[in-house]
């Protein structure tokens, strides 16, 4: 076999129906043959960013396809980018089609990342929808003889303006594609951007963009029509389920495969440190890796109790600081800020503990693979798929252009979750027993395998001078590093199996900072990192998780200044407007006064005997190209603990918006899964292994619980470029309730997650 | 292998497999369910909700051989779109990822189809349990609200 190359304008014509003219015989693994009829794709084709084709294309019956490099993880992004596409295109939004993810067919924009999916992964997807709208404009001109401006479109039809009849369709204009050229400035990744000669429209000329479109995918979710990647199968396919050491660091030393033998389509395969049992039927796979023996290495703990987690965080040698390394690493000097806060009349000091927490994604980690004849064709639902090609390319020993990452739907995954894990496995199965292999991991592995958000400690210092000013400000996080594991997949040593097949783990650091314009007069704002406990496979390695490190640092840098508002007797959110600079910042924060009729007075409130206590707190987040003011109020139940957020207003400002019910919609899965992440999670570890395995061990937010309501206030400002939203707002949740608790309770919580059992020994 | 009929979606089908197979393997392998999921195999989560006999039911810890013959298995699929909790969903948009819908939609559909007359905190009780990881909860109440109402005042009619 051969990798097919592709009639291009037989794709061109035909890929919205599926149809794909294949130019030579002999179909390539990569180029999806009948079996995967219900996928996307003939390649490979030809994704050079500076081609207009790569980004648009049309077929005869006026369907428009956009290609997309980033993926929707369900919040409607692939609404918006159809929005954007339709807008400049002017053709009804249900003309188009946006295609996600797929190595072959969508250029590397990055994946998901970065709250980046509208900031930037948009921008190139409109100016190529502009020049395309003009490259056919321009033909139409010359098919009916006129010039350019003086014609319209309407719904992808090209007209003469006074004079309809005079007209011709997009379909009866695009024959081989545009086969235009843009500038493409040279990047790949969230970056990439490209123009043509177009000048896209000016958000005074909108009329899809801002608007309500549904969202194209909830429709197949709700009535079990979309294909998630869980529901790939592959002729021939094994089932592979995969064998973890009971514990962490622990090596097999043999297998004893007569432990399976009452499964006679099941067998074991191994590679190094890296075990897997595959059988024919999916349910074999579940009972013989359950069933299989094997004898570990002894191993010493690898772990400390976890008491103990929070002064290895203080004490531990900095393996790192913000200086030497990671976004917005710059040198710091303590000594003149310390010395500021020393000399003021007043010091305020607090410190923050956040444990390990896990994506506890829906669905564990899904991986298809199929490597055959020096090709792979890998269904993942990763956030990074061109990552993962490169990753899964030097697992394999095979060229890049030889593996074929198409990113599938999964269960909402948050960052460097497990996603990769099992294409990586899934990818080295098949390769070793010549057969397609789907991995699916079980639940154990997902809550306790997955990379997780770094635990931290973060201390707080403040000097207040006589007249109640803030004169120094220090703020020092220390944690294990965002970077543990990177980000992506691009290198095998960033995963579980290449850790276990011979892949040291890197060794890079980050951790993060507050992002806030908070002017005071001596500041000081840094993080160090320090070593993991484990260097090698470790079930407490950490990565991203939504708005990575950012729900920490700021739960200790906002609750902080409440604790100086409280201590000099000032209102939250008048001490906040004191020391902002940025006119957004100040803007949301005024806002979200108007929209929770804010009272201004200091915390905590005056009423605090009763059965249940009341207050309300605020914090606010500036990330990712997105402004966000929160005020929570809460419900303190005094005999129990049990503290219910009842009410959320939030005030958010990301520029332009594109679609305000989708932004509605992402900001309420931010505060809901905030609030999660503030009052329920928590991973808990012995010395030998993590123990939160299943959602009994690690609960998260019940529906129970859910708010009463959460109101939103969003601010939109068509001058400016979409910002993010799909991480800001998460941001804001854990200090708002902290706040909102001391409002409430007169008793500062300093350690998450919130729980009423440390509610209630707080209150005594 | 010991062979099972299953009455799903209205369709009399014979699985071949382990007795203690749960049924959620069958619906998703040779009966092609895509409504059912796997998120736990511990009836923790929800995402593989069927409807055995009007009863809400986690297919991913119910083996084959407790399933009578006679039991009636309702499924996302065999919904076809057009249940009133359905319709809720998408006109709430009340799925970010959608992976545990099934979950949610098949609870309120044995519910409200038992009793569409539940008050807020009810709904709230007859969903507790089920897992949902984007914080779609909101949008899930409102839909809930709103499919338990549209069946209160269908039952009226």
């Amino acid at each position: 076999m051969s990798v097919a190359t592709l009639d291009r304008r037989g794709f061109l014509q035909r890929s919205a129906t599926l149809v794909f003219a294949l130019k030579t015989g002999g179909l390539s693994i990569l180029s999806l043959d009948a079996a995967r009829a219900q996928s996307l794709a003939a390649a490979p084709r030809a994704i050079g960013p500076e081609e207009l084709d790569t980004w648009i294309s049309l077929d005869a019956n006026g369907a428009v396809t956009a290609y997309f490099g980033k993926m929707d993880m369900g919040q409607g992004v692939d609404t918006a980018i159809a929005q954007v596409v339709a807008e400049e295109l002017d053709v009804d939004v249900a003309r188009v089609n946006v295609v996600m993810g797929d190595t072959h067919l969508t250029p590397n924009q990055g994946g998901a990342s970065g709250s980046s999916g509208c900031r930037q992964g948009a921008i190139p997807l409109r100016n190529a929808a502009a020049e395309a709208r003009r490259v056919l404009v321009a033909r139409a001109a010359d098919r009916l003889q006129v010039s350019s401006d003086e014609l319209d479109v309407l719904d992808g039809k090209v007209f003469v303006r006074g004079a309809p009849e005079r007209s011709v369709s997009y379909a009866e204009l695009i024959e081989d594609g545009f086969a235009t050229r843009l500038d493409w400035n040279g990047t790949y990744g969230n970056g990439l951007n490209v123009n043509g000669r177009a000048t896209p429209k000016s958000p005074d000329q909108y009329r899809l963009v801002g608007t309500e479109v549904p969202r194209k995918d909830v429709p197949g979710k709700v009535t079990a029509t979309t294909e998630y990647c869980h529901h790939v199968t592959l002729p021939n396919m094994l089932h592979a389920r995969c064998i973890r050491p009971p514990v962490a660091n622990a090596v097999p030393v043999s297998v004893d495969e007569s432990s399976i033998a009452q499964f006679p389509d099941a067998r074991v395969v191994r590679k190094d440190d890296f075990i897997a049992v595959v059988a024919e039927s999916e349910w074999h796979a579940i009972k013989a890796a359950r069933a299989l023996k094997v004898t570990w290495s002894n191993t010493s703990a690898p772990f400390p109790p976890e008491t103990r987690l929070f002064d290895y965080l203080r004490t531990a040698p900095a393996a790192s600081d913000s200086s030497r390394g990671g976004f917005g690493g710059r040198a710091f000097d303590t000594a003149p800020i310390l010395a500021a806060i020393e000399s003021a009349a007043r010091q305020v000091e607090a410190e923050y503990e956040v444990p390990f927490q896990s994506h506890a994604r829906m669905a564990p980690s899904i991986g298809v693979a199929h490597v055959t004849n020096g090709e792979a064709l890998i269904y993942s639902d990763t956030q990074k798929p061109h990552n993962t090609r490169d990753g899964i390319a030097k697992f394999l020993g095979l060229p890049p252009e030889k593996v074929r990452v198409v990113w599938k739907p999964g269960s909402g995954s948050y960052g460097r979750s497990d996603a990769d894990e099992a294409a990586f496995e899934a990818a080295l199965l098949s390769q070793l027993t010549g057969r397609p292999v789907r991995v699916q991991w079980m639940r154990h592995e997902g809550h306790a395998w997955d990379p997780k958000a770094p635990a931290c400690v973060i201390r707080c210092k403040a000097g207040i001078d006589a007249e109640n000013r803030i004169r120094g400000w220090y703020f020092q996080a220390r944690g294990f590093s965002g970077w543990d594991v990177m980000f992506n997949a691009a290198e095998p040593r960033d995963t579980l199996v290449g850790q276990l097949t011979g892949f040291p783990k890197g060794d890079a650091h980050n951790f993060g900072v507050p992002g806030e314009s908070y002017e005071f007069p001596e500041s000081v704002q840094f993080w160090e990192t320090v070593a993991p406990f484990l260097d090698r496979a470790s079930p407490l390695r950490c990565s991203h998780m939504r708005a990575p490190q950012e729900p920490q640092v700021h739960f200790a840098h906002e609750s902080f200044i409440d604790e100086v508002a409280a201590m000099i007797g000032a209102d939250p959110i008048a001490l906040r407007l004191q020391y902002l600079r940025d006119p957004r910042e100040i803007a949301v924060l005024e806002a979200v006064a108007k929209l929770s009729n804010w009272e201004t007075r200091s915390s905590p409130g005056a009423a605090r005997d009763g059965a249940v206590l009341r207050g309300r707190g605020v914090a606010i987040a500036t990330s990712f190209g997105g402004y966000v003011a929160t005020v929570c109020e809460v419900e303190v139940e005094r005999s129990t603990g049990r503290i219910w957020p009842r009410r959320f207003f939030v005030a958010h400002d990301c520029g332009l918006i594109l679609n305000p019910r989708g932004l509605r919609g992402t900001i309420e899965g931010n505060i809901v899964q905030g609030m999660s992440r503030t009052l329920c999670e928590e991973v808990r570890f012995d010395t030998e292994m993590v123990r939160s395995e299943d959602w009994l061990s690690y609960p998260i937010l019940d529906v129970k619980d859910a708010p009463e309501a959460i109101e939103i206030v969003t601010i939109d400002r068509p001058e400016e470029p979409a910002g993010g939203a799909g991480e800001p707002s998460h941001v804001t949740v854990p200090a708002a309730i902290a706040n909102a608790v001391f409002d409430a309770t007169g008793v500062r919580l300093r350690r998450l997650p919130l729980t009423a059992e440390r509610m209630k020994a707080a209150l005594g | 292998m010991p062979r099972y009929v299953l009455n799903v979606d209205g369709e009399r089908q014979e699985v071949e497999a382990d007795a203690d197979q749960p049924l959620l393997y069958a619906l998703r392998g040779e009966l092609a369910r895509k409504g059912p999921k796997f998120g736990c195999g511990l009836a923790q989560c929800g995402a593989c909700t069927v409807i055995v006999d009007g009863n809400a039911v986690r297919s991913c810890i119910l083996p084959l051989s407790a399933i009578a013959e006679s039991a009636q298995i309702r499924t996302l699929d065999g919904l076809r779109g057009e249940h009133p909790v359905q319709q809720a969903f998408i006109a709430r948009e009340a799925a970010q990822c959608g992976y545990c819908t099934n979950g949610w939609v098949m609870t309120l559909v044995a519910a409200l189809e038992r009793n569409p007359n539940l008050s807020d905190e009810e709904l709230r009780e007859t969903l507790t349990g089920l897992k949902c990881r984007c914080g779609t909860h909101m949008a899930i109440l409102r839909a809930a609200r709103q499919a338990a109402n549209a069946m209160a005042n269908a039952q009226e009619v």
